[in-house]
């Protein structure tokens, strides 16, 4: 993983707003919109090298673990925790593995999309990140937005084209929240509010 | 290495060499009269004006080949902040990586030394290739300002810059000491010396905006005084790196002060355009790297081919 900071950093670029507002260790949850096999990549080499081994994320089994290759580099090289489709977070084993992730100090990665969507279009959100608050509660989450992925590397298309990656690191919500719908309004709103920030350019 | 170490480099780069240090010192000493953000960027300015100047000379003095890679660097991060700030249609990624492609090959054209190759290769070949691949990407919606805003961003990033690389594999003529790398240090520094220049007279002097629908910083006094100042540096560094005499050298100055104001300009019209600040973040206290370069995108290729007539009509 320490190979890919240089890459993403000349491949790339990245433009990052708000770096000091990451969170220095875990527990934490880290809500990003996901629109590329990048965004993960690029998460990570947001975080000192060191740190790394400590920063997880979730992956669908059904796409990851579909071929040896992809699951033993999602698995040993990300540290993805896989997850079966359809059974979502709010399945009993995918939620465990999770809360463990999270209990031993790690900063978990969620999209709480749930998927990569159309490119540079955000999705109404999933409930996971909720129903995981409300099982660990007091775990800080970090809303991140970034652009320009889902041009780079789009669902769908297997050729990287080099487009620099703006990053927008929005304020935790760190207080106890029991209401896990509010939460996931307020994420949402401040996701919308992290995009509208930036002023990109026009993608269609 | 180079078999030759050009005699009047030594006391130019010295000299500013000097300059920023005393920069350096005039800031530190300025800290208790500036608020913090101001001191910070200045810093930072200044610090970045270093890594410039240390990674420049060192790519200069060292090989033609090294001074090719970097320049292919520049062009290729200056392209991808182009297209990463202006609207781009999905049909045209695979075209877009054809575009990144072309960095390399038109400065192996340089490194070649294949002059005609060089002058043609993105104003024609590359122009053409463009409209193929577009056609080829099946969309017609915003088809001509799609085309046109990458036209633009290869001609700006790749081909105007690409001048200070041939300028630097020009073969030496006979009787001038007109060293490849004495022009290229020649046109950077003096373009750079006009920016600098610029401001600190606008910053100093300048009341009576020159265009404020473009640029809301720039003044009468900053752009009298950078071409004043940058005529009068070019008459006293052209003995020691070009073969020009003094009123050539006056010449020199002029244009440069002139068209580097443009250049300056064209970049801030589509940042206004696109409601942007600066176009990038990647050279801390600058902005993005078209920030830096902007003015040399209309000095280089023009001093370039005025250079080229000079000793073709002189010599």
């Amino acid at each position: 993983m320490v190979f890919v900071k240089p890459l993403v950093q000349v491949i790339l670029g990245l433009q990052v707003s708000n770096r000091e507002k990451l969170p220095p260790a875990g527990p934490a949850i880290i809500v990003a919109n996901h629109n590329s096999h990048l965004d993960t990549l690029v998460l990570m080499s947001l975080f000192p090298a060191l740190q790394l081994a400590h920063i997880r994320t979730v992956a669908n089994a059904n796409y990851f673990l579909s071929n040896p290759w992809l699951a033993w580099f999602a698995t040993r090289i990300i540290g993805a925790i896989p997850i079966q489709k359809g059974s979502g977070l709010g399945s009993h084993n995918a939620l465990n593995d999770v809360v463990n992730a999270l209990r031993d100090q790690n900063i978990v990665i969620l999209y709480p999309e749930g998927t990569r969507g159309e490119p540079e279009k955000l999705e109404p959100f999933k409930r996971g990140v909720a129903v995981l608050t409300t099982v660990i509660s007091g775990v800080p989450v970090y809303p991140v937005y970034m652009h320009g992925l889902g041009k780079a590397l789009p669902k769908g298309e297997k050729l990287l084209v080099p487009f620099i990656c703006n990053v927008l690191i929005g304020d935790p919500i760190d207080r106890i929240c029991t209401n896990g719908s509010k939460l996931m309004r307020e994420l949402q709103e401040e996701m919308e509010q992290l995009a509208s920030k930036g002023n990109f350019p026009e993608w269609s | 290495m180079n078999a030759y170490f050009p005699p009047g480099l030594l006391p130019v780069l010295a000299g500013n060499f000097s300059v920023l240090v005393i920069a350096t010192g005039i800031i530190r000493g300025l800290r208790n009269h500036l608020s913090n953000m101001g001191y910070t960027e200045l810093v930072q300015r200044v610090r970045s004006w270093w890594i410039i100047f240390g990674i420049f000379t060192f790519a200069i003095v060292t090989d033609k080949v090294l001074f090719l890679l970097l320049m292919t660097l520049i062009s290729y991060l200056a392209f991808k902040e182009f297209v990463s700030m202006v609207p781009v249609r999905r049909a045209d990624r695979k075209l877009l990586l054809l575009l990144y492609l072309s960095i390399p090959i038109q400065y192996t054209w340089i490194w070649f030394q294949w002059y005609g190759m060089f002058l043609v290769f993105i104003p024609v070949v590359l122009f053409l290739l463009l409209q193929v691949g577009m056609i080829l990407g099946r969309e017609t919606r915003g088809y001509l300002r799609a085309g046109a805003t990458l036209y633009w961003g290869m001609m700006i990033s790749v081909f105007s810059l690409s001048h200070l690389g041939y300028l630097m594999v020009l073969p030496q003529e006979q009787g001038t000491h007109a060293y490849g790398a004495c022009l290229v240090i020649y046109i950077v520094l003096l373009t750079q010396i006009n920016d600098v220049a610029q401001y600190l007279w606008g910053k100093t002097l300048g009341h009576t905006k020159i265009i404020p629908e473009i640029s809301p910083n720039k003044t009468w006094a900053g752009f009298l005084g950078g071409i004043f100042t940058t005529s009068a540096i070019s008459m006293v560094i052209s003995p020691a790196l070009t073969p020009f005499g003094t009123i050539t050298a006056l010449i020199a100055g002029l244009l440069i002060g002139i068209t580097g104001f443009f250049g300056d300009l064209s970049i801030s019209a589509i940042k206004r355009e696109l409601c942007m600040k600066n176009t990038g973040d990647l050279i801390p206290g600058h902005g993005g790297i078209l920030d830096r370069v902007d003015s040399l995108t209309f000095t280089a290729p023009l001093f370039f081919h005025c250079f080229y007539l000079y000793t073709f009509i002189s010599g």
